[in-house]
């Protein structure tokens, strides 16, 4: 088996946006909608501050309520990595997914469907990293397989400090951010 | 400036690379590159991915261009390209969104109202060139042919700049140099006798304590440079940021120095005096290759940390453990020039004080420091040779400002086009620079417009500057034209290849095609030996036993890897008066300037006004990305950053629009309020390149408000004529 995640290092990045422009032409994501976003967090007073600044997407839960929710079963868990997707032909456009999103990660296509980040599939399949994990000119995001142990994103998680987002939620979310 | 000749450094690398031969050329990367010719009108069915070089900045990253079934789809960095290391910045990936811009210049336009009114007829190629030829030859013929201007910017202003040349006129400029990088230069051309270069010659990869000095890298996002400044935090180098805004740079600093504006110089002479007193500084570098030394650090006794503490509002302390990291650290320890330089007026001293702190660390041309850069030194084409103007440039008459050499002051020829002295100026041709947000003070910028006999506009959307012009001229994006072949100064030397992906999708023409058919129109077609663009670079190709045919392949021609740092053999080389360091300038003194920087205080903001900053957002590029609709999309508008007690007090809230109004009373367009803890209260920020006024750009128009519209005062740098931009104080009109 496996179980993709990401492993993104707080340090290095710097929130420049590159992985949510890289997923828009990658992913042809229509204008005024993006899969991917950044989030700066800012704490203190000038100038004693501290700023974390993330590149947020679907976290590709392992219990996620999107999938739960689906009424038709468009939602569901990839067999490959547990990627969770949608498939756009069965999806009715009900907007129950979004709704249950504690990460606001969906949204509904032009065309009618919820569309989300894919962690790309297609390029991963092909052994390739997601587009925004392959532009991003800090190196700050580390895609891979969790149950391999000797993947480097399993390292990362090992050797370094992190923390999830929304642990309160319990969906066991794959994305690591390394502070 | 005589003896400090900006170029000779780089023709004499250039020179001796020329001798070699061994080229390295990797042609496995990119697969399946299909040319234009082969493609033959006719659609190229699947993917093909065609290797160029990006233009959304002046990095010059080598990129991969994919096209899926005819139609450009996406653009990755070329992996065997030095600059992006296979990985572009986030306005390089949303390139492609230049060409699907339907807001874009489709057809030659001329004006058919009063100037400004931005009213069009549209025009053929003929039509439009006829008039500019008719008119430049009027120009010729009634004030000389220096008497029309050239303003540019980038590399694709190059074969343009070959029209005027051959026409006659030595007043060629772009604002990057007295608007941007210019004291940068001459500062450090003052100490070292060379300058920083484009791409600046950091080696931020290999620092292990880095100093950024307003450099707001991440937000800035010089692709290299932001990598190598990753790479740098994650390897746990020591960060020092000076900002008055808490930048994202800020956030990665061990130390970061909330700097009160416009007192650098007060800090980096205190720095300097630690270094000096508490004998941190490079002892051996500093005997081997200094000049002056001795009046220097006995002029910087009297900058204690405690004389800095007043002006620069940093504790003592702070500035002796920063400076001991430096010292620590040396040479290793990188101080960064920066690049947008033009703040206060003072900037080629500071931007001095900033080379003479690394001249004590040791750090220049030393590994973690400032590499030696050379090029792949790919010789020019043979031209004819140009005519020899009768005139100096008119941009510095009488040399007022005596180290502004090498390149021109653009606010020195708008100045000349207002006065007519030292001899009028009747045409401007303007290329891809928009002058009106380029430039400081916008009434000056019109009223010398309404000097000229001609004003024309090439750009690929209809910018502001446009909107002034009596013709314009569409461009082909960089993804549908060829281009000079890009050759920098880097780590390693290498060209690269800018070709077209696809073909223009309207009338469209790329600059050498216009560059060209002007030069035919003006009777200088013997300046044009070549048929057409290939045959331009092949012939240049060829010089170096190259061809375009395998460049259209691989996009990227390296040399081998040569020592960039002195202690691997490069021979240390100042082109100084002295032929060393210039701690204490001979030059400066002889000018009737300071010969060691000093500090003067700027002014204070009045009471109930805040100094208006600006900076860069890492998806935008000055005013010309914003009509991009796929980088529109990241950030369509700017905010105004103020502080949270300020905003408390005057009762602004964060997400209200506000107007900013400066102490000239020129009101902004409403802005949204910012409202954070990472900023000053003596000064409020905002990203460049907003506010737009040119109607027929719907995704801008009056988006956010114009820094560049507030920037009314600047202030002159005597040394070398760059304009100081952050003298101008705002305060906020509540009613939008």
């Amino acid at each position: 088996m496996s179980r993709f995640g990401m492993a993104i290092d707080t340090v290095r990045c710097v929130g420049c946006m590159d992985c949510v422009v890289a997923c828009k032409t990658e992913n042809k994501v229509p204008e005024g909608f993006n899969r991917d976003w950044i989030t700066e967090e800012a704490f203190g007073n000038f100038p004693n501050i501290q700023l974390e600044i993330r590149t947020e997407r679907c976290n590709h839960c392992e219990e996620a309520p999107c999938v739960d929710c689906c009424p038709t079963g468009a939602s569901h868990y990839h067999d490959t990595g547990g990627v969770v997707l949608v498939n756009h032909n069965e999806c009715i456009g009900c907007k129950a997914c979004v709704a249950s999103c504690p990460y606001d990660a969906r949204f509904i296509h032009p065309d009618g469907y919820a569309d989300k980040c894919t962690f790309c599939i297609h390029r991963v399949e092909k052994g390739e990293d997601p587009a925004c994990v392959s532009v991003c000119p800090t190196h700050c995001m580390t895609f891979g397989d969790l149950d391999d142990p000797n993947s480097k994103i399993s390292k990362l998680v090992k050797s370094r400090k992190w923390h999830v987002l929304k642990p309160e939620a319990g969906t066991k979310p794959h994305i690591y951010y390394l502070t | 400036m005589d003896s400090l000749s900006r170029r000779r450094f780089l023709k004499i690398t250039g020179a001796s690379i020329a001798a070699a031969t061994a080229v390295t050329s990797l042609n496995s990367v990119v697969k399946g590159a299909k040319t234009i010719e082969e493609k033959n009108g006719s659609v190229v069915k699947g993917i093909q991915k065609i290797p160029t070089y990006c233009d959304l900045c002046f990095w010059k990253c080598g990129a991969i261009a994919y096209v899926d079934n005819g139609k450009l789809w996406k653009i990755e960095g070329n992996p065997i390209d030095p600059l992006s290391n296979g990985r572009l910045c986030p306005r390089g990936t949303g390139g492609v969104g230049a060409s699907f811009d339907n807001e874009r210049l489709k057809t030659p336009l001329i004006r058919k109202s009063v100037r400004g009114e931005d009213q069009w007829v549209k025009a053929t190629w003929d039509e439009a060139l006829d008039l500019i030829a008719n008119k430049m030859k009027k120009i010729k013929t009634n004030y000389g042919p220096e008497s029309l201007a050239f303003f540019s910017h980038g590399i694709g202003g190059n074969f343009l700049k070959h029209t005027f040349k051959a026409y006659g006129t030595n007043n060629i400029t772009a604002p990057s140099f007295a608007q941007c990088r210019g004291p940068r230069e001459i500062g450090f051309e003052l100490t070292f006798g060379d300058v920083v270069g484009s791409p600046e010659r950091t080696d931020i990869k290999n620092t292990k304590c880095l100093v950024l000095l307003g450099s707001h890298l991440g937000e800035n996002m010089h692709n290299t440079q932001v990598q190598e400044f990753a790479d740098a935090v994650g390897a746990g180098a020591t960060v020092i940021v000076v900002d008055p805004r808490f930048s994202v740079a800020a956030s990665k600093a061990k130390h970061y120095l909330p700097i009160k504006p416009g007192t650098d110089i007060a800090l980096l002479l205190s720095w300097m005096n630690v270094l000096v007193t508490e004998g941190l500084y490079d002892k051996d570098y500093v005997e081997k290759y200094g000049f002056g030394f001795e009046q220097f650090a006995a002029e910087i006794q009297e900058y204690t940390p405690e004389w800095a503490y007043t002006r620069t509002g940093i504790e003592p302390a702070v500035i002796r453990e920063t400076a001991r990291e430096m010292g620590k650290n040396k040479p290793a320890t990188l101080v960064h020039p920066g690049r947008h330089a033009t703040w206060y007026g003072d900037d080629a001293q500071r931007a001095r004080s900033v080379a003479l702190l690394n001249a004590l660390l040791g750090s220049w041309g030393r590994k973690g420091g400032f590499y030696t850069p050379y090029k792949f030194g790919l010789p020019g084409y043979p031209y004819p040779e140009y005519p020899k103007p009768e005139r100096e440039p008119a941009d510095n008459p009488g040399k007022k400002y005596p180290f502004a050499e090498g390149e021109l002051l653009s606010t020195g020829l708008r100045e000349a086009t207002i006065t007519g002295n030292p001899y009028p100026i009747k045409g401007w041709f303007v290329y891809a620079t928009n002058l009106m947000q380029a430039l400081p003070n916008q009434q000056e910028t019109i009223k010398a417009i309404q000097n000229l006999d001609l004003l024309v506009v090439v750009d690929v959307v209809p910018s502001e500057i446009a909107g002034w012009a009596d013709v314009i001229l569409p461009e082909a994006t960089y993804l549908e034209r060829y281009d000079d072949i890009s050759d920098s100064p880097f780590k390693e030397g290498f060209i690269a290849l800018r070709q077209p992906a696809i073909d223009p999708p309207h009338d469209q023409k790329p600059n050498w095609w216009i560059a060209k058919k002007l030069a035919d129109k003006l009777g200088l077609s013997n300046y044009f030996p070549w048929k057409n663009v290939e045959e331009y670079l092949d012939t240049r190709l060829k010089s170096a036993g190259l061809s375009l045919n395998e460049f259209k392949k691989t996009g990227i021609i390296k040399r081998p890897p040569k020592p960039i740092y002195f202690e691997d053999g490069v021979q240390p080389f100042f082109w100084t008066q002295s032929g060393k360091i210039e701690f204490y300038s001979l030059k400066l003194k002889e000018h009737g300037f300071d010969p060691v920087p000093k500090f003067t205080a700027p002014e204070e903001p009045p009471a109930g006004f805040f100094r208006l900053l600006y900076g860069r957002s890492p998806v935008h590029t000055f005013s010309k990305t914003q009509t991009n609709p796929i980088l529109n999309d990241m950030m369509s508008e700017n905010e105004v950053w103020v502080n949270a007690d300020i905003a408390g007090r005057y009762g602004v809230k964060n997400g209200q629009y506000i107007k900013l109004k400066n102490s000239d009373g020129v009101i902004s367009n409403k802005v949204k309020v910012k409202v954070t803890e990472r900023i000053r209260t003596d000064c409020v920020y905002m990203v460049h390149g907003f506010g737009q006024t040119s109607i027929r750009n719907r995704k801008t128009y009056l988006k956010g408000a114009s820094d560049a519209q507030l920037v009314t005062k600047y202030k002159m740098d005597p040394l070398m004529g760059g304009t100081g931009m952050n003298v101008n104080f705002v305060t906020f009109e509540m009613e939008v």
